[in-house]
């Protein structure tokens, strides 16, 4: 770990300025992925900002029947919010499906999104890797690539956003509330928020430097059945292979996004289309063009499999 | 104390304090946090400096330059080794590979250099600065192109010849009216302990302090001593609290060696713990398998011949993975065959890892039993027992000591209700799962190693027990103060146990199961001398002497035992020795696995519902400590059926997943219910104890159980492990 220095922040456009004049620096909330990203010098900030005390960890209702999710609110509270739990059973579930009790504790709403991918070449510093140091190569591509992504992967990288909470804020049409250094606030539609890897697979989301996250706000509830289904070699504490998240409604009609597939949540809106006609057509469309390595092939007919079980138990209930 | 006759009656068979269950009297200080592990001797030294591991970032080639210059101005910056500054540095009997590198690279993060600082994140961060220039070569990363080259070993890897014929297989084979050929994959495993290997050195007038994390004093004490040139007498190795071991630890690691290194160069202590990326590919682990079965039977299920090949790899010098050693012993059959072949390859060093050869052996070898037991159209259970005999099948003039295969398959069928196995695969479904039900015999040859102990008993009449052997979570402090306090008459807390220092008497280690026979053996031993000495001073005919409720009792007369040392402390040291009774028995311990699973229709996810050991091993010292044994070896078991493998780059020559995130062992989650049961044995024939190895038992077969189960819930047969979903996807029933 290199050294750094270390400040608390007293206010959001206060912190989003910093992190622009201040080289290298860099906001924290809960540590759980940037500490460990430190201590292995993939990531190395010369400063961090603790956002933790500018009061982002309420979730209230919005003017439209929604919720505000502060930025800090951490994994545990939102999965066990009595709204959340109600009339976002998805995002409760996708939460609850990740991380260990200890992580979703200190993990917060904004962490989550920004967290980094679990490609292990990413991981060993010995290794070529775009997005740890841009222009060096890419070691994944033709190498151990079973957890890595099938579709919107680049020449560049194949690696997936590793997140399960975001897969649900994908599939509710979530909104990223930003504030930049200006003072400025900005909302960034969740499908807008993470980019997929092209050539510059270091830049993994729409945030400017020094974008500083202030809540994700949630529209009114969709109703519907919730579902939320991660598949994994061990019963817990792993990564998704994929992961399916859906809102079906009782006519068959619904949406539906994919994790552990992608560079970020992957839906498709012809594909939620497609849902009342089964999973074989809601998978067709949404793996059209797909690209899987031949240690990931797998993961194509796995989401239609996944799929097919969520419409069962949506059917079934 | 030779043991060479079978035992008779002796004072552990009074089993007032052996083999009753006793929690572990460490337990305590563990839960607390008090138990000091090798990085966590804060009090014994002062100014430790902290060493920070440079592992090489390539698998094969020659380091040209090592530009240190950026490290050594880096703040807190005391010392760096490498091989230029290290001065020679010899090797030791039980690593295959140098622990420095430079500037020739062996294997991938194989150590290159140690960065000493004041504290642990400055090492660290310095350690990222050291800037190496490497050559690379080309090297020989992937098992199966290396198969045509490989070599037929010195041995078997666990003393065997490599390659065993009787009778006449081929024939046999050719003539069999029911025959399998079928070939199995077993992937490297890591060993995953919860504590990296760690050590922290000292030295004081020319003479060096280890405190280590080892199960092995005395072979580690003795590979350091020839790793730096130095006499054994001059090492001090301690290594009184393990957490975990498994076969990792078994041996000097670079660990040790770079804080000798590091504290010489340092001229203060320095202490350096493995960063648990490093583990992987800088230690050892279980090398991968490619394993050939081969079985001919009669119609009515009589094997008549049994052939079984393996093949690993390992870095020039290395030893096999012994997966055939079972296919002697386990079942009957007149001709046989088996053979051992070793690649010469580039990869981290492969060696012993919890069971060494059963392990993966039995993974491959009680698929086969599955496979032939369902085209004879037997139960498997019951082609098991057919198959069972009382004799080496190599040389029939050789009995077992002890064999109770066939009842433990018998007790286990009953207990787990295997008679509800539907014999056709998938035709079980609860809901979304398919279920299936698995079954494999378990077996583990016994081995016994000599091993020392010193017992001291005190003016107070309590009891001191000394001896090198170490306790790597499995309860060897516990068993071994049962074993004094059962010898002498004592309560378990009249008897304190001192195990992993140099300083006490050389014993058999923990490994290979062997532990805990062969430390109580010799901790019998030194009492049986104490016994002895004790009656002595009481005037007592030693022979008749009972030794009861801390008094010596012989005819109507009666003393106090610390009347026994009322003089001074009374000491006696001991070291068991074994004769020939392994060579005129075998020697075994043996079980039977079952296990139910359930796979998931739609996405193949399998999850284990129930499991079920029996196990025969000789008397059970403590059943509380050997069920945690054994229900530790089944989650391994199931963790090398359904998720465990070091991934492969074969282009870069490393396991890629080389953290607890990458590489998975199960979790709570992964393990609803499991039963042990132990079959009610004494051994008379392989120790005063009676009692054999049960901590590697656990876990053989345990995965061609999984295996099994999944067979017969899904109809899908996979032979290479660890049995993923990907596998066999695409052979579960359509569901959209
Ligand atoms: C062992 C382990 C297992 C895990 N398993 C799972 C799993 O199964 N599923 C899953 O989804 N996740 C899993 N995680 C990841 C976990 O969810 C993330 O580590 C966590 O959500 C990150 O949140 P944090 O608050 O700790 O972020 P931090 O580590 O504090 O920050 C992460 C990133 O976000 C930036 N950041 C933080 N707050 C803001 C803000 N307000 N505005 C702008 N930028 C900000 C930081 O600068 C940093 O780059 C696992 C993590 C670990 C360590
Ligand atoms: S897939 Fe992406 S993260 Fe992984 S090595 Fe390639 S560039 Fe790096």
């Amino acid at each position: 770990m290199k050294s750094f220095t270390y400040e608390r922040a007293t206010s959001a456009p206060d912190a989003a300025s910093k992190a622009v004049s201040i080289p290298g620096a860099k906001f924290i909330a809960g540590g759980t992925n940037l500490l460990d990203l430190m201590k292995l010098e993939i990531e190395a900030p010369r400063h961090l900002i603790d956002v933790n005390g500018l009061g982002f960890d309420k979730i209230e209702d919005t003017a439209d029947g929604g919720l505000r999710i502060g930025a800090l609110v951490n994994n545990t509270a939102l999965a066990a919010d009595a709204r959340v739990r109600r009339s976002y059973g998805v995002l409760s579930r996708a939460l609850l499906a990740g991380a260990s009790g200890q992580l979703r504790n200190k993990a917060t709403t904004a962490g989550n999104l920004l967290q980094r991918t679990r490609c292990p070449y990413f991981y060993d510093t010995n290794q070529p890797c775009n997005k740890r140091q841009p222009g060096s190569g890419c070691a994944a591509i033709g190498g151990f690539s079973r957890q890595l992504a099938v579709i919107g992967s680049s020449e560049a990288c194949i690696a997936t956003h590793p997140s399960d909470m975001a897969v649900a804020m994908r599939v509710l049409d979530a909104t990223v509330e930003t504030v930049n250094a200006q003072g400025q606030a900005r909302n960034i539609p969740i499908a807008e928020f993470h980019r997929l890897p092209e050539a510059t697979p270091h830049i993994e989301t729409t945030l400017a430097p020094g974008e500083l996250i202030t809540a994700v706000t949630l529209p009114a509830p969709a109703g519907g059945q919730h579902l939320y289904r991660k598949v994994r070699d061990r019963a817990s504490y792993a990564f998704a292979l994929i992961s399916v998240a859906a809102v079906i409604q009782p006519d068959g009609t619904g949406r539906v996004a994919v994790g552990g597939v992608a560079h970020k949540p992957w839906r498709i809106d012809e594909a939620d289309a497609q849902l009342p006609r089964g999973a074989k057509a809601v998978a067709e469309r949404l793996f059209t063009g797909a690209r899987p390595t031949p240690e990931n092939g797998f993961k194509v007919p796995l989401a239609e499999r996944a799929l097919a079980s969520v419409i069962h138990e949506a059917r079934a209930s | 104390m030779k043991f060479d006759t079978p035992a008779g009656t002796n004072p552990i068979d009074q089993m007032k304090v052996v083999g009753k269950a006793h929690n572990r009297i460490d337990g305590a200080l563990k839960t607390a946090g008090m138990a000091p592990y090798a990085y966590e001797h804060h009090d014994a030294v002062n100014n430790a400096a902290y060493g920070s591991i440079v592992g090489a970032g390539i698998a094969k080639g020659r380091i040209r330059a090592m530009d240190l210059s950026a490290a050594r101005r880096a703040p807190g910056v005391v010392a760096i080794v490498t091989a230029e500054n290290a001065g020679t540095l010899g090797k030791g009997m039980f690593n295959t590979v140098k622990l420095l590198g430079g500037p020739e690279v062996d294997h991938y993060h194989q150590a290159i250099a140690l960065v000493v600082a004041e504290t642990f994140e400055q090492a660290r961060a310095a350690a990222s600065l050291v800037k190496v220039d490497y050559a690379e070569s080309e090297g020989r990363f992937d098992l199966k192109a290396e198969q045509s080259r490989a070599i037929v070993p010195e041995n078997d890897g666990a003393g065997g010849r490599p390659d065993t014929d009787t009778g006449d297989f081929a024939a046999a084979f050719q003539a069999s009216p029911v025959t399998l050929d079928a070939t199995y994959t077993t992937p490297a495993q890591s060993h995953a302990a919860m504590e990296p290997h760690a050590s922290m050195a000292a030295w004081q007038d020319g003479k060096l302090t280890v405190w280590t994390s080892n199960q092995m004093i005395d072979w580690t004490r003795t590979d350091l001593a020839t790793t730096l040139g130095m006499q054994k007498e001059d090492i001090r190795l301690l290594s009184p609290f393990i957490g975990g071991g498994f076969g990792g630890k078994l041996f000097l690691r670079a660990d040790a060696v770079l804080a000798a290194l590091g504290a010489r160069e340092a001229r203060r202590p320095v202490k350096v713990a493995m960063p648990r990326p490093l583990v992987p590919n800088n230690t050892t682990h279980r090398p991968a398998t490619i394993q050939r079965i081969r079985i001919g039977a009669s119609r009515d299920g009589k094997i008549t011949a049994f052939g079984h090949e393996t093949l690993n790899g390992n870095q020039p010098g290395g030893s096999m993975e012994p997966a055939v050693v079972q296919s002697r012993f386990l079942y009957a059959g007149a001709n046989r065959m088996t053979r051992n072949r070793l690649a010469v390859m580039d990869l981290p060093e492969g060696n012993a890892m919890r069971a060494p050869g059963e392990a993966p052996g039995l993974m491959a070898l009680e698929v086969a039993m599955d496979e032939m037991a369902e085209k004879l159209g037997i139960d498997p259970v019951e082609f098991r027992i057919l198959n069972d005999t009382q004799v080496d099948p190599e040389h029939p003039d050789r009995p077992f000591s002890l064999r109770q295969l066939a009842r433990c398959l018998r007790d286990g069928a009953e207990r787990f209700g295997w008679n509800r196995r539907n014999a056709t695969p998938a035709s079980v479904r609860d809901g979304r799962w398919l279920v299936g039900m698995g079954v494999a015999a378990a077996f583990r040859n016994n081995l016994n190693l000599p091993s020392g102990a010193r017992v001291r008993l005190r003016g107070d009449g309590t009891l001191i027990v000394e001896t090198d052997m170490t306790d790597i979570g499995t309860g060897s402090y516990t068993i071994i103060a049962q074993t004094a306090a059962e010898m002498l008459g004592l309560r378990l807390d009249q008897v304190t146990v001192r195990l992993g220092d140099s300083a006490y008497p050389v014993s058999a280690g923990s490994g290979g199961q062997f532990g805990a026979n062969s430390a109580t053996s010799g901790v019998y031993a030194a009492c049986v001398k104490l016994r002895e000495q004790v009656a002595q001073r009481l005037g007592f005919n030693a022979s008749d002497t009972v030794f009861a409720d801390g008094e010596v009792r012989a005819g109507n007369r009666v003393a106090r035992l610390r009347d026994g040392a009322q003089e001074g402390e009374i000491v006696a040291e001991d070291r068991i020795e074994w004769g020939d009774l392994s060579r005129t028995y075998q020697q075994s311990t043996f079980g039977a696995h079952f296990v139910e699973v359930a796979v998931d229709s739609f996405t193949g996810e399998t999850r284990v519902r129930r499991m079920l050991a029996v196990c025969a091993a000789g008397r059970i010292l403590n059943p509380q400590t050997a069920r945690s044994q054994v229900i530790g070896a089944m989650t391994m078991g199931v963790g090398g059926a359904l998720m465990e493998e070091l991934a492969l780059d074969h282009r870069r020559g490393f396991f890629v997943n080389h953290d607890l995130a990458g590489y998975e062992v199960p979790v709570h989650a992964d393990i609803p219910h499991q039963d042990v049961i132990f079959l009610d044995e004494a051994d008379e024939k392989v120790s005063p104890m009676k009692a054999k190895g049960i901590g590697e038992l656990g876990l053989c077969g345990v995965g061609a159980a999984v295996a099994n189960a999944v067979y017969n819930a899904t109809g899908v047969r996979i032979r290479d492990y660890p049995v993923t979903l990907d596998k066999y996807l695409d052979r579960l029933p359509a569901v959209s």
